[in-house]
């Protein structure tokens, strides 16, 4: 138990500290686009609540698990696709059609 | 056994490359050209992940996961095919609905396992239920007055600090009852009650103007959250992607802050509305020039440099697209059209880039506030549409203006300013704005969307 903690916090703090690293370098250009996809990528704590339902220890916890997989796949499903659609019109100059 | 075990080493890799494609997909956000790779790897992590944890052998019944996915698949589609225009609603609904599912996650996993709960493992799942359930309900807040559904105005009252310090005094001392005693059952409810009652009360007090710094803080909060989850449930994935999303949320509301030259407790504590109204009504006496649409067009098209200013009023009059005609005609006309935009413009960290990207206005013409501002004194003409706190010269010269010392946009040192207003009455804040009295400023009145259409007229009706 001490140990996982330790290795659990050692793993907390490397990713907080890459995450750190990494989004400085998001230009400001991409914020809203880096918002809709880091909370796409949060949603997989979809992985906890599907383990929830499937091992159907009491009917609480599934219809709680039930619940919070339905809201954490529609932020997986929707996050992802608004975040496309909001890159796809980002285009650079080109001669103006017309 | 053995079986199992096979099974749970393979979990543990696909868990490992999903961690990777995670931090690849926001590694490739960094610039426009590699993002949409970010996204693919994104959605390829989470595929992995998701079908690996269908593997896990404590897994007994699947029709119940099947429904959960598919409604909510249902649901995610068309949230992700919204307006741009509700993309900051949107977020802050999903930052609620990711809450949600971590609230929900924890508050089963303590009923489970209490009262045999580790001192630290209540102390993670209380963490995990008081940031997931003040994010759920503040989220949800923020949504509603996003979507103006509830007023977009700040509301306070005396010793509103006050209360919302001891509600959250109030969590956490609750919070340490139970890692004390964890087999108090009856108090989780009282710990999880607070903690949604706080969130509803935490943004009650925010305007309109301080949005996009209190997304930010939510995003950082629901990362958080999800990371605390993973410490609850030991996994590694679930910690990486709440601190990667807890990172993100952190840089995000630092930016903003900044850029409003206010501290995070300023903003959470602070109700920026209310303090300047009073100061608003003493200059109604100065005069303004104002000017009509063919006037505004016969300046732009003398002009060689224009920059363009949007702000949040550009968004709800939904002009994005005639801005766009009005950026093609002038170019065409061999006018250099720029946009300044400011990082906390619009109601989220990005806000006005999106909306321009939007009616296809090219990303290399949208320049930051640091990098334009230095051009405004060799600029013909700055217009400003819907945009008034961002411009205000009193943040630079005024030390008794609420907003002193915050960043601005430098328009008042173009040649010429146009600020496009529905009325004089002052903006958000209710600050009133010394660029609109210059001489060289002319008010173009009228809706944003209405008035960029009547220069555009004026524009290809001469050269029709």
């Amino acid at each position: 138990m001490q140990a996982n903690l330790i290795d659990a916090l050692f793993i907390f703090i490397l990713a907080a500290f890459i995450g750190f690293e990494v989004i400085r370098r998001v230009s400001p250009l991409l914020h809203t686009p880096l918002m809709s996809l880091t909370n796409a990528l949060d949603a997989i704590a979809v992985v906890g609540a599907i383990i929830l339902v499937g091992e159907h220890k009491s009917n609480f916890a599934t219809v709680l698990g039930v619940i919070a997989v339905i809201a954490a796949t529609s932020n997986v499903v929707g996050g992802f696709l608004i975040t496309d659609r909001m890159l796809k019109m980002f285009k650079t100059s080109r001669p103006t059609k017309s | 056994m053995t079986d199992f075990a096979g099974n749970q080493t393979i979990i543990e890799v696909v868990y490992l490359i999903a961690s990777v494609l995670f931090i690849l997909s926001l590694k490739w956000l960094s610039s426009p050209s590699t993002a949409r790779h970010g996204v693919w790897a994104g959605e390829l992590g989470m595929l992995l992940a998701i079908c690996g944890t269908l593997l896990h052998h404590g897994i007994v019944d699947y029709k119940w996961i099947a429904i959960a996915l598919v409604i909510g698949s249902g649901i995610g589609v068309p949230l992700g095919l919204v307006q741009m225009t509700a993309v900051p609603q949107r977020t802050a609904l999903s930052h609620a609905f990711g809450a949600l599912c971590v609230t929900l996650v924890g508050s089963a996993e303590f009923y489970l396992r209490s009262p045999n709960v580790p001192g630290f493992l209540m102390a993670v799942l209380s963490m995990e239920v008081i940031l997931g359930g003040l994010t759920f309900t503040g989220s949800l807040m923020a949504a509603g007055k996003l979507q103006e559904i509830l007023p977009q105005r700040p509301l306070t009252y005396k010793g509103q600090n006050f209360v919302n310090l001891l509600l959250l005094v109030a969590a956490i001392v609750v919070a340490v009852y139970l890692v004390l005693n964890p087999g108090a059952k009856q108090f989780f409810p009282a710990m999880l009650g607070i903690s949604l009652v706080f969130g509803v009360l935490l943004v009650i007090p925010i305007g309109g103007a301080d949005m996009p710094t209190v997304i930010s803080l939510l995003n950082s909060y629901a990362g958080l959250s999800a990371a605390a989850m993973g410490f609850v449930l030991n996994s590694k994935l679930l910690i990486i992607a709440g601190a990667l999303d807890g990172s993100s949320g952190f840089i995000l509301s630092v930016i903003m802050s900044k850029a409003m030259n206010r501290s995070f407790t300023n903003v959470l504590f602070g109700a920026f509305g209310q303090v300047q109204t009073a100061a608003a009504g003493a200059q109604e006496a100065k005069s303004v020039r104002s000017a009509t649409a063919e006037e505004a067009a016969a300046i732009l098209e003398a002009a060689n440099k224009v920059v363009v200013v949007p702000g949040y009023g550009m968004a709800v009059a939904q002009a994005q697209h005639k801005v766009r005609e009005l950026y093609d005609l002038l170019t065409r006309h061999g006018v250099d059209v720029r946009f300044a935009i400011h990082p906390v413009a619009g109601r989220m960290p990005g806000h006005m880039n999106v909306l321009l990207a939007e009616a296809d206005i090219p990303y290399d013409r949208l320049i930051e506030m640091d990098e334009i501002n230095g051009d405004f004194p060799q600029t013909d003409v700055a217009l400003v549409i819907g945009a008034n706190d961002v411009t205000n010269p009193a943040a630079r010269n005024d030390h008794s203006s609420p907003i002193y010392g915050m960043p601005i946009l430098d328009v008042d040192k173009a040649h010429t300013v146009m600020v496009i207003k529905r009325s004089m009455s002052p903006g958000f804040a209710g600050i009133d704005n010394p660029l609109y009295y210059l001489d060289k400023t002319l008010m173009l009145f009228g809706d944003a969307k209405s008035f960029v259409n009547n220069i555009v007229r004026e524009l290809s009706g001469v050269h029709a």
